[in-house]
């Protein structure tokens, strides 16, 4: 245990290398996956519409923005944004995590939790839990592609229906959906009150109520799809 | 009542601490949580045993020196400080753990005693508006709106007493800083040193230790003042403007 607290004040702060300059790197970054995981969920719906549709759609990803850009070059520009985004996201989100165990170095005995959610308390175990998803998911349906039922994985139609008919990744999916609302429905609130969105009782009520809207319509809509292909409606 | 006391006992702030288990009978529901204490303090010395260190002062709830994790929560189960606790909220034959605030940038000095002049030094920084000495101006010299006048009142209630930290899982002393930049930030006093102030005050809470702010909500809800999570966002708002003006 430290014996003696700090006695000098710091002299020249910088507003960018302070707790809350991390904290603003993390609500932005945030908001761009929020942006992002309701587009792709958006694109995963067409596997409603059928095989056509789908494949179409999953085509027209690499054509958009064509001609003013390369064959794939939005996508890849896309996909640069994402990947400086989680950058930035996890860097702060290991540092502040790191101050927050220098912070309390002496545990309680007892310790209750009067007002926090589940949600808010598992952000950075679930964030861990979600990076370890991506990195699978990624594997699964974009490079190298994995086929579990050992099938082909050249059409993205059927490698998701192959995917989905498989019971235990349909859970292991379901679980990453439910990981994903409930970071997104502290995140999202968070993020305003990080941003300084939030600074009467009716803006914080507003913002509260909203992450758990998106909560619900992301984790919602992307559990439709493994859940209709599992139950038999979206089939090859 | 009879009740079951754990206490953390510590020599000093090199020292390893541990918890103590005493037993107090005859305590009255009507005995404020300090004044239990004091009863038990009174037997250890009478037994001629070091008596339990706690800090205490104005014990209305006003000046911000009481503090104690009690049960696992900051100034125990009702929205008060620890001196307007009161026994009643208590069952007889309870057991009762006692805790001193944990947080690394406040140090245990003795038992239940911490070294809060974090605080001080974060108000030091920037909690404060600078003006000329002479004669007092004119009460209504500068106009101020009843709207910002409340909210910089409301949030001056903070008696800095610690809870938010002690509360808080990353140990991070957000509602407090909040509450300072939001009082003077509301006032046209305050104005002039804004930017500075917001920027100063995070830096030294930063240098002390303190965690980062993960919008949890432990602190409003441990607030003996019930100063509300909306200062943190003032917080971050102001911060953000200073970034902005280059600071």
């Amino acid at each position: 245990m430290t014996s003696v607290a700090t006695t000098d004040l710091v002299r020249g702060g910088r507003s960018t290398r302070t707790t809350i300059a991390l904290k603003l790197t993390m609500a932005v970054s945030g908001l761009v996956f929020v942006l992002w995981v309701l587009a792709h969920m958006y694109g995963n719906l067409k596997a409603f519409a059928g095989h056509d549709a789908f494949d179409e759609y999953a085509g027209h990803l690499r054509t958009m923005g064509q001609p003013i850009f390369p064959h794939a070059g939005a996508l890849w520009i896309i996909r640069a944004i994402l990947v400086v985004a989680i950058v930035a996201h996890v860097t702060s989100a290991v540092i502040l995590w790191r101050r927050a165990e220098g912070a309390r170095t002496t545990r309680y005995q007892v310790k209750k939790n009067k007002h926090s959610s589940l949600s808010s308390r598992t952000m950075r175990w679930g964030g861990l839990a979600l990076l370890l998803f991506i990195a699978w998911h990624l594997i699964n349906f974009s490079a190298p592609r994995v086929n579990v039922t050992g099938g082909s994985t050249a059409d993205p139609y059927d490698l998701v229906v192959d995917s989905f008919s498989t019971w235990w990744l349909t859970l292991v999916y379901l679980v990453a959906m439910l990981a994903l609302g409930m970071h997104i429905r502290h995140g999202f609130w968070s993020a305003c009150q990080t941003l300084g969105w939030t600074s009467t009782t009716r803006a914080r009520h507003r913002a509260k109520s909203a992450g758990i809207f998106l909560a619900v319509l992301i984790a919602g809509g992307f559990s439709l799809v493994p859940i209709f292909v599992l139950a038999g409606v979206i089939t090859k | 009542m009879t009740l079951t006391l754990k206490i953390w006992r510590q020599a000093d702030a090199a020292a390893e601490g541990r918890l103590h288990t005493y037993q107090l009978d005859e305590v009255s529901p009507d005995m404020s949580f300090l004044e239990m204490l004091d009863v038990l303090n009174e037997q250890l010395n009478a037994a001629g045993e070091e008596p339990v260190a706690f800090d205490s002062d104005c014990r209305e709830g006003i000046c911000g020196m009481c503090s104690l994790m009690i049960n696992g929560e900051a100034h125990g189960p009702e929205v008060t400080t620890t001196c307007q606790l009161h026994m009643r909220s208590f069952a007889d034959g309870d057991t009762i753990t006692i805790e001193p605030w944990r947080a690394a940038p406040f140090p245990v000095l003795k038992d239940l005693v911490v070294d809060r002049s974090a605080f001080d030094r974060i108000i030091q920084s920037g909690g404060y508006i600078s003006v000329n000495t002479g004669a007092a101006p004119d009460a209504h010299a500068i106009p101020v709106p009843k709207q910002n006048a409340d909210r910089a009142f409301d949030m001056a209630t903070c008696i800095g007493c610690g809870a938010c930290v002690a509360a808080c899982p990353n140990g991070s002393a957000s509602l407090f800083v909040g509450a300072k930049v939001t009082h003077l930030g509301e006032l046209p006093q305050g104005q002039a040193e804004r930017d500075h102030r917001v920027v100063n005050m995070v830096a030294q809470h930063d240098h002390e230790g303190f965690g980062g702010c993960t919008n949890i909500g432990e602190c409003a809800a441990a607030c003996p003042k019930e100063i509300p999570l909306d200062v943190i966002s003032q917080l971050n708002r102001d911060l953000r403007a200073a970034m902005r003006h280059g600071h």
